[in-house]
């Protein structure tokens, strides 16, 4: 997944969007918005993002699941077994996004990428609902997908790289 | 009336006390089975879908309703061929689920009554809520016309109570989106270019090379496909020029942000006439073929330079300088925007003279990337006798205000407070669709008129803070639970969209159109309404624009091809503008004529005094107005407003993130509630910042009640626009209390 931070308003839709596709309750959320201000008045940059699980290929949450329940899927999307948690929370503590949440049933829940849209050829709900259209999803691995054009040619940066998690959402800016 | 009228009623136990609270919010989905479904069958829910627009803003984006097998309604998504949106709704439209799930929303009709002395609600029928408003009414008109009847209204609901009211004789009809909102740009564009400006705003940012903002802050106004085109034009590299006290979100998108200081836009663009016009940068063929008045023009501005501008705005010369030559670079593909709720300083139409005169020396007025003709599907009318003539009507009301082209809310307010010299009393209020007490500004005002009233009615869908002012309050269903009018409105090119009800209306509510005709009928005018359902209306009319209901429900959206010419001005043509004299009018004879400038002027404004912030306010992306606070999914987003203030402004008061404040404006109204400071550099240090529609009052509003402050409460003082009666709000101070005021009183 690709997210223009240069576009980005902030509004939240990708939010609620998630929440009403994947029947989050109300109170958790699988995506947010982050704001940073840097400068002083009147010289001052502002980015706004949506974040959410980065789906990482050194994924931390996947290496310390005690029962198997994380796990990454075909394509790389990092899952959770409902069924195979036991709500433990290391993953929670492991993740250095803060990305996954206990589900007041129990268990561990996090972005999917909207996996059952994908299987049906749609796009997650977050980038599909964008007014501002600055989030893109697709093949990491075609070097000709509009992701891997926008990664060749505009700067981008991903969260948290010191974690060597090698993570899946980028950030273009 | 006896006792001591109007005493508000915060929706009372007593009224809604029969109905069981449903489960924790929480859980308001249930146990979430999806990811097992998932993992076992492979499979995804089955839905259903159903055709709506949205109600949640005035945008009105055309939708799909999904609905599960169990009926309830899951999610909401934009129509695919919808020019308001593109299959993209904004976070109010998507979280248009919650207004429908609110546990707190308006269940039955509401009677006031007095119980042990204590005013309270009690439960109705709709028998005896439609008996009880119908004979008020009738007394009304039988003693003092069908004209003291009066309406103010907002959105869909409002269209079928102005028929309601216009049948039985009244046309003492007014909405908070003229005077207290765009008003004044309509006059303003009028004066200029014989046209209003309307809603959505004709303006081609898609195509545009410089988009100029000045105080509109699209994206967190999320008027959604100006939003869209905004990305639109950021992707094909427009320069955005914001001017903005404020560092807004779409400030920080823009090659230049104009950090002006408050109240002093017309000085900087009066600044940006003398450099187009002395730098000859001005579209010189459009301006010799089009305009009228340029020499008037030329003369006027010679004295505002930048020099001059840069004393009043704080900003540079060069860069006014520049950023007249950004726009003039572009032309005719430039916008100055007119912005939207523009009530600002009491000069407002002179404002949007001075934005709409900028765009005739620009050229950008019927232009590719400038503004382009718009043109709209017109709508049959329901075969349905004439409508009577009202001896006086909201016209009237608004007479000192010679350019007021709607009603004016506050005047019609006015006339209801007894006064021997009105020559127009209104004796009997409905309010539907709006909380006038968060969007018509002078609380003073709007008790006095709600003491003076004889009858109140209020219909919504949930208890606002005017419901608790009713004598009878009437619940809504909402958009998703109803037929409502065909949806036309203007764009590039015409479309039509319709709202058919996804599910039948929960609790005891009711759609507006039959509420009319329930009332019409019980006034004896119910040849008006010669229809048992509202959906023959639309049957009626589908089938004589070409097309019917069931190709509507499938498709949810039409778009028909243009008629009515080119979007823009024909370079091999005169287009002839629909002003009096035919051009773009930068001297206005009109203005003249009635006593007022024909040339915007820069007029010095008030300054807080020490200890004061100026108190300015705007949109969150996530909420529309005061009404979706309690919005389970949008309250869930932002569920109170802060106090934006600047670092400077807290090292001196000592304040911190997160600290629990109180405001006092400058004729000593204390806020309510209190508020949390947001320390940021955001926002200047002469000002301080919040989001609109927070604070509510009623208690029943489980969610937002008492969370943060109503910054219309300290919008006392009132600058009138003498044009058109527009109410300038941004002329309040206030200062900041750290200590609660209320502490030994009961709120």
């Amino acid at each position: 997944m690709v997210i223009d931070t240069l576009k980005c308003v902030g509004c939240s839709d990708c939010v609620v969007a998630c929440q009403t596709e994947n029947d989050v309750p109300i109170g958790y959320c699988r995506d947010w918005i982050t704001e940073t201000v840097s400068g002083s008045y009147p010289n001052l940059e502002l980015e706004l993002k949506s974040e959410r699980c980065n789906h990482c290929d050194n994924a931390p949450c996947v290496r310390c699941c005690p029962t198997g329940a994380s796990h990454i899927v075909d394509g790389g999307i990092v899952m959770v077994t409902a069924n195979e948690c036991i709500g433990c929370g290391a993953c929670i503590e492991s993740c250095p996004y803060d990305a996954r949440y206990q589900h007041p049933d129990g268990w561990v829940d996090k972005c999917t990428f909207c996996h059952h849209r994908l299987e049906k050829g749609q796009l997650p709900a977050c980038v599909s609902v964008c007014p501002t259209k600055c989030m893109y999803f697709g093949d990491l691995d075609n070097p000709n997908s509009e992701v891997s054009q926008l990664l060749k040619n505009r700067k981008y940066k991903t969260l948290a790289p010191e974690a060597g998690t090698d993570p899946h959402v980028f950030y273009l800016t | 009336m006896t006792t001591s009228r109007r005493k508000f009623i915060k929706i009372s136990a007593l009224g809604l006390g029969g109905v069981a609270a449903t489960t924790s919010a929480i859980n308001v989905f249930g146990a979430n089975s999806y990811l097992d479904d998932l993992a076992n069958k492979k499979v995804s829910k089955e839905f259903k879908r159903t055709a709506t627009y949205c109600e949640v803003c005035f945008w009105k984006c055309a939708a799909w309703t999904y609905t599960n097998e169990e009926g309830e309604i899951k999610k909401i998504i934009g129509n695919d061929n919808d020019p308001h949106c593109y299959g993209r709704l904004c976070p109010r439209g998507t979280g248009g689920v919650g207004m429908y799930n609110d546990e707190d929303r308006l269940k039955t009709p509401l009677i006031r009554t007095t119980v042990n002395g204590e005013e309270t609600f009690r439960k109705a029928s709709w028998e005896e809520a439609l008996d009880l408003i119908a004979s008020k009414f009738k007394g009304v008109i039988d003693t003092h016309g069908a004209e003291s009847l009066a309406l103010i209204k907002h959105g869909a609901p409002g269209a079928h109570l102005e028929h309601l009211f216009k049948a039985f004789g009244s046309d003492t009809i007014a909405e908070p989106a003229y005077a207290q909102c765009r008003g004044p740009r309509e006059t303003g564009f009028a004066a200029t270019f014989g046209s209003w400006v309307g809603s959505p705003e004709p303006t081609d940012i898609r195509d545009t090379k410089c988009l100029v903002l000045i105080g509109s802050h699209i994206g967190e106004n999320m008027h959604n496909s100006q939003v869209q085109e905004m990305s639109d034009a950021i992707d094909n590299g427009a320069t955005i020029i914001t001017v903005d006290p404020r560092l807004s979100t779409a400030a920080s998108k823009s090659k230049h942000w104009l950090a002006i200081k408050p109240a002093t836009d017309i000085a900087l663009m009066l600044s940006w006439m003398n450099v187009i016009i002395e730098e000859g940068l001005y579209d010189k063929d459009y301006v010799k073929k089009y305009s009228l008045g340029f020499d008037e023009l030329k003369e006027h501005v010679q004295q505002f330079t930048p020099e001059w501008a840069y004393g009043i705005t704080t900003i540079k010369p060069e860069e006014i300088r520049k950023t007249a030559r950004v726009m003039a670079h572009a032309a005719p593909s430039v916008i100055i925007h007119p912005g939207r709720h523009v009530t600002w300083y009491g000069d407002d139409t002179q404002r949007a003279r001075a934005m709409a005169i900028l765009n005739g020396l620009l050229g950008s007025w019927g232009r590719r990337g400038g503004f382009y003709f718009k043109e709209k599907k017109s709508v049959p009318k329901f075969p349905h006798p004439k409508y009577h003539h009202p001896k006086w009507g909201w016209k009237e009301i608004g007479e000192k205000y010679p350019l007021a082209q709607m009603g004016i809310t506050s005047e019609v307010l006015r006339a209801a407070i007894p006064n021997e010299s009105n020559k127009y009393p209104v004796k009997a209020l409905m309010v539907a669709g709006t909380n006038i007490t968060k969007s018509i500004p002078d609380r003073k005002l709007l008790e006095e008129a709600l003491d003076a009233l004889d009858f109140v009615v209020v219909i919504d869908t949930m208890p606002m803070d005017v419901t608790g002012y009713a004598d009878v309050v009437l619940p809504e269903c909402t958009y998703l639970e109803r037929y409502d009018g065909i949806r036309s409105a203007t764009n590039r090119e015409p479309s039509i969209a319709v709202r058919v009800p996804a599910v039948p209306p929960k609790y005891d509510s009711k759609p507006v159109w039959w509420m009319a005709k329930q009332i019409g009928e019980r006034l004896g005018v119910g040849e008006y309404f010669n229809y048992d359902d509202f959906k023959e209306v639309i049957e009626w009319q589908l089938k004589e624009m070409g097309t019917s209901l069931e190709e509507m429900e499938k498709i949810g959206v039409k778009n028909y091809p243009r008629k009515s010419g080119p979007m823009y001005i024909n370079e091999n043509e005169t287009y002839e503008f629909p002003t009096m004299s035919g051009k773009v009018e930068f001297y206005s004879q009109e203005l003249k004529d009635l006593g007022f400038d024909p040339m915007p002027k820069y007029t010095v404004h008030p300054e807080p005094p020490q200890g004061f912030y100026r108190l300015n306010y705007g949109r969150a992306p996530m909420h529309t107005f005061s009404r979706t606070a309690n919005n389970p999914n949008l309250n869930d987003l932002k569920d109170e407003n802060n106090l934006w203030v600047n670092p400077k402004v807290a090292r001196i008061l000592d304040l911190k993130s997160g600290q629990e404040v109180w405001l006092r404006n400058q004729d000593d109204v204390t806020s309510t509630f209190s508020i949390k400071v947001r320390v940021t550099e955001r926002v200047r240090w002469d000002s301080v910042y919040m989001y609109h529609g927070f604070g509510h009052d009623n208690v029943k509003l489980s969610r937002a009640f008492g969370k943060g402050i109503n910054d219309t409460q300290l919008v006392s003082k009132i600058a009138v626009d003498p044009i058109m009666g527009g109410t300038g709000m941004r002329g309040n101070f206030v200062t900041i209390l750290t200590e609660n005021p209320h502490k030994n009183t009961e709120i």
